[in-house]
C-alpha cells in the first residue's frame, strides 16, 4: 500500500527550486485570467506560456500526458453537447440536430483554456509538495481554515483509504461478493455509512490529541522559505507576461478568431 | 511537596445520552512521584478518567485540581495540557504530521518555542528514546511499535510534569514492550498507566488501583518490582 503519490513534486529543475509562494501567486493570477478570457489570441498565448513553464519544470512527459488525458476526457464530452446546443449559425446537420459555428468556437476555447490552466498548475503548483503548499498558502495570508483543510485532507485521505480497505477485507473474508441485489446495495450503504462514522470519530480523536499537545488553532512551521533573487525575477517576468495576456484580451479580442 | 498532582473531588460524569453514570461522587488523588497503574474491566471509566483530567470531557459535577490549581474552563485546561502529557490508545490518532521530526516538534512549537529550538528538543527527545534516525521517516508508514514509541516522544518533547498513558502496550511485541519499560524506568516524573497487562504493570508501577464508580481502590500491597 502506498501513500498518495505526488509524482511531480520531486525534482531539481528551476521550476522546483523557485519559492512556492511566488509560484502560487503566479499560478493563481494566471488561472483567473485564463478562466475569464474570451479571446483565442490570449488563450493561445497563455497556453504557450504554460507550456514554457512545463518545459522549465522538466517533468516526466509520460505522466504529464496521462494527467492531461484524464482532464481532457471530461472535455471530450463537452464536444458532444456544447456545439449542438449553443445558439448560432448551423454548420453541420445531424438529423434533427445542428452544430453551430459559435458552439464549435466556444468549445474550442474552453478546451484550450482548460489545458492552459492545467498545464500551468502542473508546472507551478504540482511541483510543490502538498505540505509545503499548505505552509506557503499560510505565508501568503490565505485563510488558515483553507490551509488546514488542505493539509488534513491530504493527511487523512490515506488513513481513510486504509480504513476502507480494512472494512472491505472484513466483508470479503466473510464471503461477500458484490452482485446486483439488495443485499449488495445494503452492504455497500453500510460500508459507506461506517466509513463516515469512523472518519468522524477519528477526526474527533485526532483533534483531541492535538489539543493535548497545546494546539490552539495555529500551525507553526519548521520550514522557512527564502525569497531569492531568481524568485523576484520569475515573478517580474510572469507579471509582464500576464500584463501582455491582459493587453491581448482587451485590445485584440477578435484577433485570429471572431465569435 | 505533599500537595497532590491531581485531585478529583466528588466528580460526577455520564456520557451524554447514556443511561449509566460512569462516575458518581468520585474521589481520587495522585501524589507527586507516584507511578500508578489503573486497572478495571472494559468500560469502567479508565480512559474517561484520563480524558476528564485533560479536559477533553467535562464532568457534570465536582471539581478537578491539577498541580494545585483548580481547573474549570477550557482556558485552565489549555494550561494543564502544557504540563500534563497524554499518550493516546491509538497512535494513529496522535501522529498527524507528514514526518516524524515535524510531529515531535509540534508540541514544543505550540509551547512557543522557536523552530530551531523546537527541532533541537525534538532531536534530543528522540535520541533519549533510542529513536535516532527516524527524523525524516513518514509517520503513516511506520510499524505499530515504532508509531507507539514516536507518539511517546511527541508527548515527552513537551517536557511534561506528569504523564498519562492509555493502554500503551496494546498491540506491541515483547521487544517493544521492554523498550517501553526501559523508557518509563528512566523517567523522573509521575505517571499513571491504564493497562490490562499485569506483567507490564509489575515492571512499571509501584501501586495499582481498581477504578470504580465512586473511587479508586488500591489493590492491596504494591506488586514486587522485578526485572
Amino acid at each position: 500500500m502506498s501513500a498518495i503519490e505526488e509524482p511531480f513534486s520531486e525534482g531539481v529543475s528551476l521550476a522546483h527550486r523557485l519559492d512556492p509562494r511566488g509560484k502560487i501567486l503566479v499560478a493563481g493570477l494566471f488561472t483567473v485570467l485564463m478562466a475569464m478570457s474570451k479571446s483565442y489570441v490570449a488563450t493561445l498565448t497563455g497556453l504557450a506560456l504554460a507550456i514554457i513553464c512545463l518545459a522549465l519544470a522538466r517533468l516526466p512527459l509520460k505522466k504529464v500526458i496521462v494527467r492531461l488525458l484524464a482532464v481532457n476526457s471530461f472535455i471530450f464530452f463537452l464536444w458532444f453537447v456544447l456545439p449542438l446546443t449553443y445558439p448560432g449559425d448551423a454548420v453541420w446537420h445531424f438529423g434533427p440536430l445542428a452544430a453551430t459555428r459559435q458552439g464549435l468556437i466556444f468549445t474550442g476555447l474552453i478546451t484550450l483554456k482548460s489545458n492552459a490552466i492545467i498545464i500551468a498548475l502542473i508546472a507551478l503548483v504540482a511541483t510543490v509538495p502538498i505540505v509545503t503548499l499548505g505552509q506557503a498558502m499560510h505565508d501568503l495570508r490565505l485563510p488558515d481554515k483553507l490551509c488546514h483543510l488542505l493539509l488534513f485532507t491530504y493527511r487523512y485521505l490515506y488513513v481513510f483509504e486504509q480504513e476502507y480497505h480494512r472494512l472491505v477485507q472484513a466483508m470479503k473474508i466473510r464471503g461477500f461478493r458484490p452482485r446486483t441485489n439488495l443485499h449488495t446495495y445494503r452492504s455497500y450503504a453500510y460500508l459507506a455509512a461506517m466509513l463516515l462514522v469512523r472518519s468522524y470519530d477519528r477526526a474527533d480523536r485526532v483533534f483531541q490529541a492535538m489539543l493535548c499537545r497545546g494546539f490552539h488553532g495555529v500551525f507553526y512551521s519548521l520550514r522557512t522559505f527564502s525569497w531569492q533573487r531568481r524568485d523576484g525575477i520569475f515573478v517580474m517576468i510572469a507579471m509582464l507576461a500576464l500584463a501582455e495576456l491582459l493587453y491581448l484580451e482587451w485590445r485584440m479580442p477578435g484577433f485570429l478568431v471572431r465569435i | 511537596m505533599s500537595e497532590p498532582l491531581i485531585e478529583l473531588h466528588n466528580l460526577t460524569f455520564a456520557y451524554p445520552g447514556a443511561p449509566r453514570q460512569i462516575f458518581q461522587d468520585f474521589n481520587f488523588q495522585l501524589l507527586p512521584g507516584k507511578h500508578l497503574g489503573l486497572i478495571g474491566p472494559n468500560g469502567c471509566g479508565k480512559t474517561t478518567l484520563l480524558h476528564l483530567i485533560m479536559g477533553l470531557l467535562r464532568p457534570q459535577a465536582g471539581s478537578i485540581s491539577i498541580l494545585g490549581q483548580e481547573v474549570k474552563k477550557e482556558k485552565d485546561f489549555v494550561a494543564v495540557r502544557q504540563k500534563v502529557g497524554l499518550l493516546f490508545q491509538n497512535a494513529d490518532d496522535q501522529l498527524f504530521c507528514p514526518t516524524v521530526l515535524e510531529d515531535v516538534a509540534f508540541g514544543p512549537l505550540n509551547q512557543g518555542k522557536a523552530p530551531a529550538e523546537a527541532m533541537q528538543i525534538a532531536r534530543e527527545t528522540m535520541e533519549r528514546l533510542g529513536l535516532h534516525g527516524f527524523e525524516d521517516r513518514v509517520t503513516y508508514k511506520l510499524s505499530g511499535g515504532e508509531k507507539k514509541l514516536i507518539s511517546l516522544a511527541t508527548v515527552l518533547a513537551m517536557q511534561p510534569q506528569l504523564l498519562l498513558l492509555d493502554e500503551p502496550t496494546s498491540g506491541l511485541d515483547e521487544n517493544t514492550k521492554h523498550r517501553l519499560i526501559h523508557i518509563l524506568e528512566n523517567l523522573d516524573i509521575a505517571y499513571m498507566i491504564v493497562s490490562h497487562e499485569q506483567d507490564f504493570l509489575n515492571h512499571t508501577v509501584t501501586e495499582c488501583c481498581h477504578v470504580h464508580a465512586t473511587c479508586c481502590k488500591t489493590d492491596g500491597p504494591s506488586p514486587p518490582k522485578t526485572i
